[in-house]
């Protein structure tokens, strides 16, 4: 995962091991306060920086900086086709940075039927012009100023966090088109400050929109056009420290602010992790997990967001809501913290969590088992699941994924790699019969204990056999996970040559997987043709989570626009017919997207009548007055 | 959405020279040769062939049939075992064993069977075409007509001459029981089905999970007959929604993507059956199907029964048809292997959908210029036919003006092109000399003789062998009454409301369909726009005008009116009578045993005694329709505690019917519910 590959070229046994010493030196050393194993600080003052790690965070107030305004993660991140018109991804962040993938030119022509000749650069600056100018709350923004919180009107950092990363929001940005946009932004540094920019906002009745990680599929962070109030986007990205960790139960109190990888890595200096790592997990923030009902790829071993919330307070028009102790489970009524999972920034702001910790693991190993077609894959997790011993993490990618991490492949320095490589492709489909257009492949990570490790590693291996599947190594695993955090960057390439597209997620029965993966990609297909789409589409799943009475499905759509005169919308049309599709064969609206404002007009089928006036009655309550008017889910 | 898939349906298939004739190729190179050539179709997504023993281990092993068994062992109190053993009995005698050698055979000997009785089989390329590349597309059902026990091979017979997967075929259980010739349809791939299955739930179970394994593997074609029966009419039968709610299901509960119908159309110049349906409906019984009834039936190959077409409709996807009409997320919330009883919304749309489809085997149908001849020899008094004779100048005459209005109507004709039409008239009467016969340039109706009877007919006797001939006749005029009958509705409409005005006459034709849906294909709630259809095509033939409120009848417009209203009266009048029967007796609660030879009698009596015209009164087809539309009319209902299908009348409903049908009063919205027939 990213936060492993950024490290660097150590294999994964010396970075245990590192990790491991660090840990011993940590408890030898003893924590800062003396004796004690609480570790605590206060709300910082303006400058100060007194919070539990003083290193650098990722994030700064002026994301720019370092993050493209229009495209995908870092700027200096990104894939590109060079000279020669091999692929190469550029910058020094993750594992295939600097690397030449060779197989990527030829999988992308032939898979599109793009073409390198045909290119659609998006605009390369973003024209302040093209911004509308700000409505401001005078009296608002004056008594914010007077709190000294800091805030911003600047065009940058007001088109910055007017959207998230669906398709239609980046293909707009791309094109210099800038909709309505938040007319402010704040960052507020601790809770306190949230409290006072909330008490404002009531006061003089301005909408606030709070604004994570910015990693939103689901139009969740579109401004509502019809929103004739000032928009205050609140940034909560300054709020990033971890406040206290308690080893004796093992949790840690940490602003709502902070992103994935710093969060991990805080922790990790303690010795410690969440071991929550969603694909997003680099710039998507604990607060927005909360607000989502995030989910993590390693929930298996540690669970999803709402298993690993122990306490929550979050900021609302009617005050703060919050439990009264951290007792691990309670029979008080519905459990407050579900109103606020999944509340998609509805409600008020989350400013701090208690979340459980684990030690780190001492012993992480990837694994990849090759299937001979994709039913004998999904009938393997079945019965992983059924056993109950799914491992970290388990997923079973199709034919055309399998494919497509193929492609993936860095160029190998050694003529022996490649030999070894045709050797094992020979096995599989001469010797063992695969036929290389059904075959798919099932990645795994294992995590423990060493001992432990390499037990459930043979146990998971014999299940595969049982249903012909053969294992195919680590590297083809630790590549599968690799493919999760670069397909977004992928995806900027693909609009560089007239390809769009996109994944969305669901959750289904067991029994319905396999009809749901077919029925759905050949719905992507068949609108796609009916919509005049030149090329056949890219249409492809994966199976991401297993439970146990059921799983987490993604799917991938990607086509070449050319020729089309409103991509967008044909990308739109066929979005929603397969989301259609999806609730007809009886998978979810969804598993860990959200709601957003994407797939709002099916929640009142998804949750019935009831359940809405339910939600909506919460809603009067606790913001009478709409002041978090993001317009999400209802 | 109905109309544009009617449209669409039509609009590849207008061209009626595209038929081509199979047995050409036939008579030309040798039988054996054909019958051994290679045969390597392409199925669905290249599904691998399914052998008998893996289909019926599927089947048996399934989710749903397991639970099925437990809760059968429950109520009845047998143990699970035994079930399965029952359900391993049912399997058997169900069960296809499609085998390529057996087609190979079935296609020698039915190629020496077509060439003796068909001067051609007249297939649709372009239909054909469209089905072999449906059939790699999605699982795909045939639904042909169902008119002759030729229908049963003949399309197997085509798809293997042109390398299509041959279908498993669904087939009444009575053609098992033949010796050899169960066997041999079992291993072309025909499984079969018990009649009267009724309340036997196991049975039912295993049937369903039988054919939606077929759908769901799609490793060869359903054909299946949607009309349950063979029609004895000639006409077209309402749908059976059993099989229908079996095939679309596996769509319905998405384990298919879509599934492709296709309908087929066969049309014979002349059944082989003719004489022997027309005796069925007098009551003769249908003599049992058996390996020896066949061979003596043997002499029928001995005669020229003209041509077939089969004409191969445009496929049809369910997915498109069903889309807004179903919402498949019902399905949600239990497992899909478990029975769940289907939804109003379900079986509203499986019952359209089943009506939509016999309505496109209808309009696919080729129309003979025999049938067109029939419906003018019907409208002439009997005496006519039987002593004086029809002047054939006047049959030629009238028989080339209903050619002109059928083609205004849309039919298709089946009409030689190069030939003078007096060839074609002649020609065709030859063909149909068991009906009539040309005598002095007059046409008579044949009557049996029966040389061996000494003693004197009695006069009921006299009646019954007219009828045959004239239900015969009645018959093949049924065989283009979906052109007419929407038309004809509205003229009679015209007659007995007297009326101009547009609502009036829309709400006496709304009552005629409701009266006849037994009779005639009516798709469910397609009311005004059968209306509107029958508007604009008399209109088309120049005999009304309308507008928004008035329907007006133009003076160039009596005769077809008046050949309409003629067309439908026989259908009218015999209602009448049954109506009248209903009435009169003291009985409240009477058997369909009891009522149809008491209806023959009074039927009889009425004919002998001039008051009655038709002889149509007389078949057993009519008279259990109108029991049936006087259940769905709820003027009779069943009694649910007799064996022997017992039923209460409630006079006065029916008296009201009546007395609505002859204009005594108004039609006034008669309660109908909706049709659920499973």
């Amino acid at each position: 995962m990213a936060s492993n590959s950024s490290g660097g070229g150590s294999s994964d046994r010396q970075g245990i091991a590192q990790q491991r010493l660090r840990i011993i030196a940590g408890h030898l050393r003893g924590p800062v306060d003396g004796d004690s194993t609480i570790l605590a600080a206060e709300c910082k003052a303006q400058g100060s920086n007194t919070d539990v790690s003083s290193e650098g965070k990722t994030v700064p107030r002026r994301r720019q900086e370092i993050m493209k305004w229009n495209g995908w993660g870092y700027s200096d991140s990104r894939f590109l086709f060079n000279k020669k018109g091999q692929a190469e991804f550029t910058g020094k962040r993750y594992r295939l940075s600097g690397m030449i993938i060779p197989g990527l030119k030829d999988w992308f022509e032939g898979t599109f039927g793009a073409n390198l000749q045909h290119k659609t650069p998006p605009t390369p600056l973003l024209t302040n012009t093209a911004v509308p100018p700000a409505t401001l709350n005078e009296a608002f923004v004056e008594e914010v100023k007077s709190t000294g919180i800091p805030f911003s009107h600047d065009a940058e950092d007001r088109v910055f966090r007017a959207h998230g990363h669906c398709l239609h929001e980046i293909f707009a940005l791309r094109e210099g088109k800038i909709g309505r946009v938040p007319d402010m932004v704040v960052w507020p540094s601790c809770h306190n400050d949230v409290v006072k920019i909330v008490q404002l906002a009531c006061k003089h009745n301005v909408c606030l929109m709070p604004y994570g990680g910015g990693t939103s599929v689901s139009s969740a962070l579109e401004c509502p056009p019809e929103e004739t109030r000032s928009i205050v986007s609140l940034d909560t990205s300054q709020m990033n420290r971890i406040l206290w960790i308690d080893e004796k139960n093992l949790t840690a109190h940490v602003e709502a602010g902070i992103v994935g990888q710093d969060l991990e890595r805080l922790l990790n200096e303690s010795g410690y992790c969440t071991g929550h790592e969603p694909d997003s997990m680099e710039f998507s923030s604990l607060g927005g997990w909360v607000a989502t009902r995030a989910s993590g790829m390693k929930k298996n071993i540690y669970g999803n967001i709402e298993d690993l919330v122990v306490h929550i307070k979050m900021v609302t028009p009617q005050g703060v809501i919050e439990k009264s102790c951290q007792g691990p489970r309670m029979s008080t009524g519905p459990d407050i913290h579900h109103f606020i999972m999944g509340s998609e920034g509805t409600l008020g702001v989350v400013t701090e969590v208690t979340m459980k910790i684990r030690p780190m693991p001492e012993y992480q190993k990837y694994g990849s088992v090759v299937f001979p077609n994709f039913e004998q894959g999904v009938a393997c997790l079945r019965e992983v699941a059924k056993q109950r011993c799914a491992p970290a993490s388990i997923r079973l990618m199709d034919n055309e994924q399998f494919k497509f991490g193929h492609a993936l492949k860095p160029q190998v320095s050694s003529i022996f790699t490649s030999f070894l490589d045709g050797l094992k492709k020979f096995y599989i489909t001469k010797f063992k019969g695969f036929d290389p257009n059904h075959l798919c492949v099932a990645t795994l990570l294992f995590e423990g204990n060493r001992e432990k490790v390499l037990q459930h590693e043979k146990q998971v291996y014999d299940i595969a056999a049982k249903f012909g599947g053969l294992a195919a190594g680590e590297d083809n695993g630790q590549r599968g996970y690799m493919l999760t955090f670069v397909i977004a960057y992928l995806r900027d390439l693909g609009m560089d040559y007239y390809v769009i597209g996109e994944s969305f997620e669901t959750s289904v029965p067991w029994d319905r997987v396999l009809d749901i993966c077919r029925n759905v990609k050949a719905r992507i297909i068949r609108e796609c043709k009916d919509k005049g789409v030149q090329f056949p589409p890219l249409s492809t799943c994966r199976v991401t989570q297993t439970y146990d009475a059921g799983a987490c499905v993604y799917f991938y759509f990607a086509f070449n626009y050319r020729g089309l005169s409103d991509p967008v919308h044909v990308y739109e049309q066929v979005e929603h017919a397969a989301r259609e599709e999806i609730l007809a064969n009886g998978g979810s609206l969804s598993h860990h997207h959200g709601v957003g404002k994407l797939r709002k007009e099916w929640m009142r089928d998804t949750i019935s009548n009831v359940g809405m006036g339910m939600l909506k009655s919460v809603k009067d309550y606790v913001d009478p007055n709409n002041i978090f008017g993001n317009r999400n889910l209802l | 959405m109905t109309d544009t898939y009617k449209d669409s349906g039509r609009a590849g298939l207008e061209d009626v020279d595209e038929f081509v004739d199979i047995l050409e190729e036939r008579r030309r190179s040798s039988d054996l040769g054909y019958a051994f050539r290679t045969f390597n179709p392409q199925p669905y997504k290249g599904a691998p062939s399914c052998s008998t023993a893996d289909l019926n281990k599927a089947v048996l092993e399934s989710q749903y049939l397991s639970y099925m068994a437990k809760e059968i062992a429950m109520e009845t109190g047998s143990s699970v075992e035994e079930v399965r053993e029952e359900v391993c009995g049912i399997l058997e005698e169900m069960s296809q064993n499609l085998q390529l050698g057996f087609i190979r055979m079935m296609a020698y000997t039915l190629s020496k069977v077509f060439k003796r009785l068909f001067t051609s089989i007249l297939v649709n390329m372009e239909g054909l075409n469209m089905l072999q590349q449906a059939v790699q597309e999605s699982p795909v059902i045939l639904m042909p007509n169902h008119r002759s026990y030729m229908d049963f091979l003949a399309i197997s017979y085509i798809l293997f001459t042109y390398d299509i997967p041959v279908p498993v075929i669904a087939a009444g259980i009575p053609l098992a029981g033949m010796k050899m010739v169960g066997e041999i349809l079992r291993r072309s791939g025909a499984f079969f089905i018990r009649r009267a299955i009724g309340s036997d739930k196991l049975y039912w179970a295993v049937l369903s999970e039988y054919v939606k394994t077929i759908v769901r593997r799609g490793f060869a074609p359903v054909e299946f007959y949607v009309e349950g029966l063979r029609s004895r009419t000639l006409k077209s039968l309402l749908p059976k929604l059993g099989m229908m709610h079996m095939v679309l299901e596996p769509f319905f509960k998405g384990e298919v993507y879509d599934i492709t119908l296709v309908p087929i159309s066969i049309s014979y110049d002349r059944v082989l059956e003719e004489s022997l349906l027309a005796h069925e409906l007098l009551g003769v019984p249908k003599p049992k199907e058996s390996t020896t009834g066949l061979l003596k039936a043997t002499k029928v190959l001995q005669e020229n029964y003209g041509s077939m077409h089969v004409n191969f409709g445009r496929p049809l996807s369910v997915r498109q048809l069903c889309h807004g009409k179903i919402n498949r997320c019902q399905f949600n919330l239990v497992p899909r292997d478990l029975p769940q009883q289907p939804s109003a919304e379900a079986q509203a749309c499986v019952s359209w959908l089943a009506h939509l489809m016999v309505r496109i085997q209808e309009e696919g149908l080729l129309i003979s210029p025999w049938s067109l001849m029939a419906c003018m020899l019907l409208q002439a008094p009997t005496t006519v036919l039987t002593e004086e004779g029809l002047l054939w100048h006047q049959l030629t005459e009238k028989t080339l003006w209903l050619r002109k209005l059928a083609l205004d109507f849309g039919a298709r004709l089946n009409w030689p092109g190069q030939v003078p039409d007096s060839d074609v008239i002649s020609s065709t009467v030859a063909l149909h000399c068991s009906v009539v016969q040309r005598k002095a340039g007059r046409v008579y109706l044949v009557q049996e003789n029966e040389p061996l009877r000494k003693c004197p007919i009695s006069p009921e006797d006299g009646v019954i062998r007219m009828a045959a001939p004239l239900l015969m006749l009645a018959s093949y005029r049924n065989q283009s009454m979906h052109v007419f009958v929407r038309p004809a509705m509205l003229a009679t409409a015209i007659r007995v409301t007297e009326s101009t005005q547009r609502d009036e006459l829309f709400s006496f034709f709304c009552f005629l369909q409701d009266v006849f849906s037994n009779e005639f294909i009516f798709i469910p709630g397609k009311s005004p726009q059968d209306f509107e259809e029958a508007c604009v095509l008399l209109k088309k033939c120049g005999a009304v005008n309308f507008s928004q409120q008035e329907v007006m009848v133009l003076d160039a417009g009596s005769e077809v009116l008046s050949f309409l209203q003629a067309l439908l009266q026989p259908f009218i009048d015999s209602y009448q009578v049954m109506f009248r029967y209903l009435c009169e007796e003291g009985v409240h609660v009477l058997s369909e045993k009891q009522f149809l030879p008491a209806v023959r009698n009074l039927a009889t009596e009425l004919i002998l005694s001039g008051e009655l015209c038709t002889y149509e009164a007389l078949s057993s087809d009519m008279q259990k329709n109108v029991l049936s539309a006087l259940r769905r009319l709820e003027a009779v209902t069943k009694l649910r505690a007799s064996e022997q299908n017992e039923y209460r009348v409630n006079k006065a409903a029916v008296r009201r019917i009546g007395d609505i049908l002859s204009r005594k009063i108004p039609p006034q919205m008669l309660q109908t519910t909706p049709d659920a027939r499973l």
